[in-house]
């Protein structure tokens, strides 16, 4: 090192000089922590990178954190150190936890309102929205990545058992058929589901218009109680297990294992995030189609709508008003159509507009790009029932685990349909209360 | 060996060398594939010997980390990795060394005291404070940093313990001329209790980097920024990809990267190593 | 044992204390007592609300069928991961020790998986083992076993075990191999003058003067499983599948970690203190290590 006194005083007058100078543009920076990996980090450094180049006065700084209950327990450990980010992603079964922790945050329509900006609920997909507003309306988050549950089919394999690739089932009477005749035309694997619990209970409820909980699936109370044993729920459950006796499913564990099944060509069918189109189509070297899940048509009310999974952006309370105006602007920024629409386009994941949706119909994209507009349609299906505007359960990612094992019991032969779901509810309602205790 | 039974010692290395392959094999399969392409791993069953794309894997993530899992590049990791194995096996020896300088060879109020209170830490591995350690690092403001990672391992009483034990057997004469010298305690102790400790210290220090290289638990709870991860967490990161596959060729070559300094430790530095071991326990 | 020549100073032996006094204070006994003090509270994630509770958290654990299971799947891993590294080591230790040739090539080709993370480990055995693309499931399909660990629990067991297995073994074997150098020959001769075979001179000479190396590993094995583990869980099953491989240290992590439930996790936390000091003191007691000073 040969700074000598020289080199101490000149750097000591850089750093002052630039110190003042950075103290002249003061940017406010505002903290976004997120779990988004691979192209979705790059699409949210691109999305961040643009609105800092927009306008003068904020800087969105993304971080990525870790996976969702990484950077969640990241989130909470430094809130309560008193230096949480500003925005954090958080994933939709941490929304009660989030909802319920009134002093940790700032809920979006109210920071809007105090910071003047204009901010429509309406301009919000319904299906998406409603998940996350409060019993009066109010969005208390910003949607920002949300999938719905699809039915993947190869279509070559359907050629090959038989089956006319252009009708993928659409009731599982239906998908029992062609089940069938792939196994009888060699198919080793026929069937594998991606998020068992989101797809084949939270989603199965609301498709086929059950209910998950009570209180409008714990919309309305911190005192509801599961009802996934409800007859058709394990009738559901039975006959999956039924379907893996004879090798029609094939169990692949808890989150997307099953989409590399699927594209490798090892399974025929699958059920999984709308989100992973992208994906499938870089690596199958056959043709697919997107389609609605299947529906129990002995229910009546089926097909009703599916309901979202992903993330949305919660802020967190103890900012400063400037600071929230910034984060303001941020969201309105990523609301636009354009941001959207490129969002959108690019994920895979649901636009969250009205305006981004219509905007990429008119463009032709959706004719262009067969199975795209699938998850939304899906979504709109119908107005949103009491079963299925969403759930909000209390401590769900530990709920929806115990979800998950019952059916990992079920699957494996250890226990039957009805004594698993009895459980699940039993387990999934202990949960419940310990959140509803703590959190009176 | 009593008599002389050949056939007793042909199945002796047949044994041996079962259990060599045995042991060999996960290593040697890991090795292959990280020498494959994705496409390749995934074509069940996967090639037995080794392709041709040793090169770029290992490039590309030693530089850019995996595509579509957390994306450090490893060699960052590595060098975190590097770091911490460092810092925790030079802070370990030197507080412990001190440390039990002033147990053995002083005589002071509430030394009984300060020996059972190093003693008690045995029963506290960090597993069985998690999150309250978490916490403390949290309000300390130290957490995906350097000192985070390493200052709340350092303590640790088996190293004390170590050098207690070798300080017990240097004969009580080499003190006393010391003494008579007229030499400080800290001069005995940098003249003539480090240079003999320098076995000790050599064994400790093999153990305690493998220790501090292959930390996993503490690093993944206290790194949250990718720019601080070590190898070990980086490769689990990469597995659960969450919305992605996880990139076979990628995890294997980081894995290779992640255990061969340590094996190189292991196997140039062993005398040392079996020592450490030995002693530690002993 | 003292020493009988000492120094004194009022000062010093408290300034090189001083470092690993404080480092322990700071990290190991204030988080301890947080623990212990967060397991009488019942908190919401955020803590913005707190509220003492006596001893609920204990009784709630104690009730859960989920937490008892937990101690069994704890207690069998350990038995299977003490017993099977110390069978295989035994073996392994015993061989080397007859042959003269080739004695430190083997002895270097069997320690160095201890310096493998025994996460790392666990991730190279599940990547042979998975369901899909595994060199090993492949294997095991052809000659009729179908390979899900994803799904049987006791396949994900045998997974996380032979993982744990494979990493302890060069610990053991270095353990074993230098009891068995530390039998003296003439023992050994003696028996063979009268007229005992090598199977017959093991089992009644040599096993019975391995009993303290053996004990002490399997104690050392038993601890390396109930905590040193966890990398292996958490890089392969996470605890899957329905909790067949969720053993204690794993769902402290896992609980307040992931689930955030604070007041259960620290309980936890508590509970596990507890079998820790028992174990160690066991160990103290019985490996003739007398703690002087």
């Amino acid at each position: 090192m040969h700074y000598g006194k020289l080199g101490a005083l000149r750097a000591v007058l850089f750093t002052a000089l630039f110190g003042l100078a950075a103290q002249a543009q003061a940017v406010t920076e505002i903290q976004w922590w997120h779990s988004m990996t691979g192209a979705l980090n790059d699409r949210v450094n691109d999305i961040a990178n643009g609105f800092n180049a927009s306008q003068k006065d904020y800087k969105v700084v993304p971080i990525y954190k870790g996976s969702y209950p990484e950077s969640m327990t990241a989130a909470i450990a430094a809130f309560r150190a008193g230096n949480a980010p500003h925005i954090l992603q958080v994933f939709e079964v941490g929304t009660a936890t989030m909802m319920a922790a009134k002093g940790a945050i700032k809920p979006v329509y109210l920071m809007m309102k105090e910071a003047n900006e204009p901010f429509d609920p309406k301009n919000y997909l319904a299906a998406v929205a409603g998940y996350y507003t409060d019993s009066n309306g109010n969005m208390l988050s910003l949607p920002f990545n949300s999938s719905t549950p699809v039915f993947y089919v190869n279509k070559d394999a359907y050629k090959k058992a038989g089956l006319d690739p252009e009708k993928a089932p659409k009731t599982w009477k239906e998908f029992a058929v062609a089940a069938e005749k792939l196994k009888a035309s060699g198919q080793e694997c026929v069937y594998t589901t991606g998020w068992p619990s989101w797809v084949h209970v939270e989603n199965f409820s609301a498709w086929n218009n059950l209910p998950i909980g009570t209180k409008s699936n714990g919309f309305d109370g911190l005192d509801t109680v599961f009802t996934v044993n409800s007859p058709a729920h394990v009738a559901h459950i039975a006959m999956l297990a039924d379907y893996a006796k004879k090798g029609w499913f094939t169990y692949s564990g808890r989150t997307n294992q099953a989409e590399a099944r699927f594209f490798s060509g090892e399974c025929a069918m699958l059920t999984s995030s709308s989100a992973a189109q992208g994906n499938i189509r870089k690596n199958a070297k056959f043709d697919f189609s997107v389609n609605f899940l299947p529906y129990n048509d002995t229910i009546p009310g089926a097909p009703q709508n599916s309901i979202i999974g992903g993330a949305t952006l919660w802020v967190m309370s103890g900012k400063k008003p400037d600071e929230y105006k910034g984060v303001t602007k941020f969201f309105s920024y990523l609301s636009s159509p354009d941001i959207q629409v490129a969002w959108h386009q690019g994920t895979g994941y649901v636009p969250i507009t009205n305006a981004a949706f219509d905007v990429t119909k008119k463009s032709g994209y959706y004719d262009k790009n067969p199975g795209t507009d699938v998850a939304i349609r899906q979504l709109n299906n119908k107005p949103p029932t009491a079963n299925s505007k969403g759930l909000r359960f209390g401590n769900f990612v530990q709920g929806r685990e115990v979800i998950e094992e019952e059916m990992e019991s079920v699957f494996a032969g250890k226990k039957d349909a009805k004594t698993a779901m009895d459980d699940a509810v039993k387990r999934g309602n202990e949960i419940l209360r310990k959140f509803e205790a703590a959190n009176k | 060996m009593v008599e002389n039974r050949p056939w007793l010692t042909f199945f002796s290395h047949a044994v041996l060398i079962a259990g060599v392959v045995l042991v060999a094999f996960p290593l040697y399969m890991t090795f292959v594939a990280s020498t494959l392409t994705l496409e390749e791993i995934l074509q069940v069953p996967m090639p037995l010997v080794p392709g041709g794309h040793l090169w770029e894997n290992y490039v590309q993530v030693l530089t850019a980390g995996s595509e579509r899992g957390a994306a450090a590049p490893v060699g960052r990791m590595m060098l975190n990795s590097l770091i911490m194995a460092l810092a925790i096996a030079f802070g370990k020896i030197a507080i412990s060394i001190i440390a039990s300088f002033a147990i053995v060879y002083f005589r002071f109020p509430l030394r009984n005291f300060f020996f059972w209170v190093i003693f008690v830490t045995l029963m506290l591995p960090v597993e069985v404070r998690i999150i309250p350690t978490f916490k403390v690092a949290s309000d300390l403001g130290i957490l995906n940093s350097y000192v985070g990672l390493t200052l709340p391992l350092i303590a640790s009483a088996t190293a004390t313990f170590l050098f207690r034990q070798f300080f017990m057997t240097v004969p009580d004469e080499l003190a006393e001329a010391a003494r008579i010298d007229g030499a400080g305690p800290m001069r005995f102790f940098v003249d003539v209790l480090l240079p003999l400790s320098k076995t000790s210290i050599a064994a400790l220090f093999v153990i305690q980097f493998i220790y501090g290289w292959n930390q996993y638990l503490w690093p993944l709870l206290i790194t949250t920024e990718e720019s601080m991860y070590t190898t070990v967490i980086g490769i689990k990161r990469m597995i659960t990809g969450g919305d992605a596959l996880t990139e076979w060729h990628l995890v294997m070559a980081t894995a290779m990267l992640a255990l061969l300094p340590p094996a190189l430790v292991v196997v140039l530095m062993q005398r040392w190593f079996v020592k450490g071991l030995v002693d530690t326990e002993k | 044992m003292e020493k009988r020549v000492v120094f004194r100073s009022a000062w010093l032996p408290y300034a090189l204390l001083a470092p690993q006094i404080a480092i322990t204070i700071v990290f190991f006994f204030w988080p301890a007592f947080q623990a212990a003090w967060f397991s009488f509270q019942l908190q919401d994630a955020f803590g913005l609300k707190t509220e003492f509770v006596g001893l609920r958290n204990f009784v709630e654990l104690f009730k859960d069928p989920r937490y008892l299971e937990s101690f069994k799947i704890t207690a069998l891993f350990s038995v299977l991961v003490a017993v099977c590294g110390i069978a295989v080591s035994l073996v392994l230790a015993t061989m080397a020790d007859r042959v003269l040739r080739g004695a430190l090539a083997y002895k270097t080709f069997l320690i160095w998986p201890y310096a493998v993370a025994p996460a790392v480990a666990g991730v190279l055995w599940a990547f042979l083992f998975a369901p899909s693309v595994g060199i090993v499931t492949f294997a095991l399909r052809q000659i009729g076993i179908d390979w899900n660990w994803v799904l049987r629990g006791d396949q994900a067991m045998a997974l996380v075990v032979i993982a744990s297995v494979w990493r302890q073994i060069s610990y053991n074997f270095l353990f074993f191999l230098a009891g068995l150098q530390s039998v003296p020959k003439s023992l050994i001769e003696a028996a063979a003058i009268d007229g005992a075979g090598p199977t017959r001179r093991f089992w009644t000479v040599v096993f019975p003067l391995l009993t303290p190396t053996t004990f002490f590993l399997l104690i050392v094995n038993m601890v390396y499983a109930f905590f040193d583990t966890f990398g292996v869980i958490d890089a392969t099953t996470q605890g899957g599948p329905a909790g067949a491989t969720q053993i204690l240290v794993y769902k402290v992590y896992h609980d307040g970690v992931k689930s955030a439930d604070l007041g259960g996790s620290s309980a936890q936390s508590v509970v596990l203190m507890i079998i820790v000091i028992v174990l160690t003191v066991l160990q103290f007691r019985f490996v003739e290590r007398k703690v002087h000073y």
